[in-house]
């Protein structure tokens, strides 16, 4: 099988590790990964900041980038969830029959990382090793944008050494919303804070995710509060083996 | 001295602060804060049960989006339907275009009868009017029965929900408003002794005051019929002992059928209160000789709505029946009560609703005031997606804004429109990662992190420390993997 990796914008800039847990976790699955050079943005960003018109563009460029692709993966579900919930809108407001009919084609193409190794895979187990205490943060498209239900914890389940560290609420926001955490600054961080209490009591070592920008939030906060708790994506925890542990961590 | 000075709430769109600046004296308020938390979580948690019981929910949703959304399509015929219906049955129909024309109509109709106190049942309506001013302005004065209300009005404070608008006071300050506006020294804080307080004050109202104003849950435009649902039995006896009954409610609260209850109701008292069923549920048709008030008027207020009705993205807002459970739900309205909302209607809904009833000249920041977590939608009994109406608004916004000169140099706006051509291009967009990474190189301390960024990055590390950024960007590493790999494959074929 042949994916085509969207790694994002912010996980290109930010998060280069994720990306690179991907690559090892498929290879390591007998996936074949290709990645296209001329990628940047899905244009969530834009399209939630209210800047309708260049998300349009950002939304065409990116369908055309991938429409040949076999499958998409990416590790991001907000970025998967931008192109369900919103591309559609776009595209028909756009008008191109064309571009219409290639993104029709293409959507069923697109796969979260977890949705990719449980629905398209069929893999539970997919041969990792994590010694940790870990907590799962479920964000907000995770849950009610992906529906990815109980994936994510049927692939921690199997991951050997793992301990997985029940985390309440789990369907509440960390008050990230892109850039609603600098538009609304003093409110984000309230619901950080409460989130954070959540997070830290469940005494994990590990706060992972599907989505690295909840993570910056979250893993923000812990580093200005000195809490002894670091974040993860999934993908490091699921690239993760004896072998080849999670980079930076043991 | 004005509002904002005080750090009063300012519950007028035209005056109040936007919502990051009005979300401040509650974020610098843990009493408040407390109350809202453990008065939603306790709905919350009640809703859940409730809802969990009802194997139907979700086709119950279904059944009443399609309901409201067919009522709004064919609103004015429903409307006009009611209009006959209830003038048949006695009732009188007015029409009021804007708040103006719906307070100085119900001025006129008190006028007429020569009163001068008014007793209400609790009516969100009227705050968006701001009745209750114009009213003690002209002279009249207003005497609210609701228990929340009766707290609000004594204590001379706002309400900040809309179904239970006394949520951010706990019980301690309600003894405190009582007891001091009551003159009740003693009155102790067990809920059944301020409810007999309230009891007590009541009564003598109910018994000398002849004219009642109320709201309306629904119209039935089949019948002309009349509902108002509530806890209290305070609506049960102002629909009962007053000569003259004045009902004032929005244009989009008609239901075609009386048979649309099964479904409202059901969703309703479920959704708002975490009930099976609301305690009292009232239903009259115009007037009823011998039995209640003899004469009764129904105000139909537009104030707005027909503009959002003219909007087919924008419609779904007036599908709601007020319910509430998407402010219960939310967890921004959780952190900031409804008062930084600066409207009677808070939370998410009033978040879609406020600005598109002030036509976008007001409430500008209210569509951004959302992390887009999509609880909302997801408990909202009629599918309201929020969400989506949040990101039009927010979209109209933007197009108002970007052309005036001064946000067109705000940073954020800059930023945006920057980053824009960066993705159009990828050789710009890697070009400013690797300029990105020197220039964030001065911000960087030895530890890795950076913990002080200026202008808009402030707003980030005020609370958040930021993770420098890695050597290697991922495309970087792909492209010199793939050069590593070249050879090596080429090797390996020889």
């Amino acid at each position: 099988m042949r994916v085509s990796l969207f790694i994002t914008c912010y996980n290109d800039t930010l998060f280069p590790e994720t990306g690179r847990a991907v690559v090892g976790l498929l290879e390591r699955l007998g996936v074949s990964v290709d990645f296209h050079p001329k990628q940047t943005c899905c244009g969530q960003m834009h399209a939630n900041t209210g800047f309708r018109g260049e998300a349009f563009s950002q939304a065409k460029r990116l369908v055309r980038l991938y429409q040949d692709a076999e499958t998409v993966v990416i590790p991001s579900s907000s970025c998967v969830a931008m192109m369900r919930e919103q591309y559609p809108g776009l595209i028909e407001e756009l008008g191109n029959d064309s571009l219409r009919k290639d993104f029709a084609a293409l959507l069923p193409r697109v796969f979260e990382l977890s949705e990719f190794l449980i629905d398209r895979l069929g893999v539970e187990d997919v041969g990792a090793w994590f010694p940790h205490r870990v907590t799962y943060h479920a964000s907000c498209h995770g849950v009610r944008a992906l529906h990815l239900g109980d994936r994510p914890y049927r692939l921690l389940a199997k991951v050997r050494g793992l301990q997985l560290a029940p985390l309440p609420n789990t369907d509440r926001c960390c008050g990230f919303g892109g850039t609603f955490s600098v538009k609304n600054a003093e409110v984000s961080s309230a619901m950080l804070a409460v989130k954070l209490q959540d997070v830290v009591a469940t005494g994990a070592e590990y706060c992972t995710a599907l989505d690295n920008s909840c993570l910056m939030h979250l893993g923000g906060a812990m580093h200005r509060q000195y809490a002894g708790m670091k974040t993860i994506h999934m993908a490091q925890i699921l690239a993760s083996n004896e072998a080849c542990p999670a980079e930076g961590v043991l | 001295m004005s509002h904002a000075a005080l750090n009063q709430p300012v519950l007028d769109p035209t005056l109040a602060p936007p919502f990051p600046q009005a979300a401040l004296p509650v974020l610098r308020n843990p009493q408040l804060r407390k109350n809202v938390a453990h008065a939603i979580d306790v709905i919350q948690a009640k809703r859940a049960k409730l809802v969990a019981e009802k194997t139907d929910w979700q086709e119950l949703r279904s059944a009443a989006s399609a309901i409201r959304m067919h009522t709004l399509e064919n609103l004015g015929a429903y409307l006009e339907e009611f209009e006959a219906k209830c003038t048949a049955a006695g009732g009188v129909v007015h029409w009021a275009a804007d708040a103006a024309d719906a307070r100085q109509i119900i001025l006129d109709i008190l006028r007429q009868e020569g009163a001068g106190d008014v007793i209400k049942i609790k009516t969100m309506t009227s705050g968006e009017i701001q009745l209750n001013p114009f009213l003690q302005a002209a002279g009249v004065n207003v005497f609210e029965t609701d228990l929340a209300e009766i707290i609000l009005q004594l204590g001379e404070q706002e309400p900040s929900h809309i179904v239970v608008p006394a949520l951010h006071l706990n019980r301690g300050q309600v003894r405190e408003i009582f007891a001091r506006r009551m003159g009740l020294k003693d009155l102790s804080d067990d809920p059944q002794a301020l409810t007999a307080a309230a009891r007590t004050y009541l009564r003598q109202k109910f018994l000398t005051i002849p004219t009642a104003i109320s709201g309306a849950n629904f119209f039935i435009a089949e019948t002309g019929a009349v509902g108002v649902v509530e806890s209290e039995g305070n609506g049960r006896m102002c629909l009962t002992l007053p000569r003259t009954m004045i009902t004032l409610a929005g244009i989009e609260k008609v239901l075609p059928r009386f048979q649309d209850l099964e479904v409202t109701l059901q969703l309703l008292a479920r959704s708002a209160t975490g009930e099976r069923m609301n305690p009292y549920n009232s239903i009259w048709t115009g007037v009823t000789p011998g039995d209640g008030p003899q004469r009764f008027h129904v105000v139909l207020l537009d104030n707005g709505r027909s503009s959002i009705l003219a909007k087919p993205k924008q419609r779904q807002t007036l599908k709601c029946i007020r319910c509430a459970a998407c402010m219960n739900s939310c967890p921004v309205y959780r952190q900031t009560g409804g008062h930084a909302y600066g409207s009677v209607y808070p939370g998410p809904i009033g978040a879609i609703l406020t600005p598109q009833l002030m036509q976008m000249h007001h409430a500008q920041s209210l569509p951004f005031a959302s992390s887009l977590c999509g609880a909302c939608y997801e408990v909202c009994p009629v599918k309201i997606n929020i969400p989506e109406v949040l990101l039009e608004l927010r979209s109209q916004v933007v197009n108002q804004e970007r052309r005036d000169l001064a946000r067109f140099l705000d940073p954020m706006y800059l930023g945006l429109r920057i980053a824009n051509l960066l993705f159009a291009w990828a050789w710009l967009f890697h070009a400013s990662q690797f300029m990105g990474r020197i220039g964030i190189r001065f911000f960087t301390r030895n530890d890795g992190w950076i913990h002080s960024l200026p202008s808009v990055g402030g707003k980030w590390t005020q609370t958040r420390d930021l993770r420098g950024f890695p050597k290697q960007t991922f495309h970087g590493w792909w492209a010199a993997r793939a050069r590593q790999a070249g050879p090596a494959l080429a090797k390996e074929t020889k």
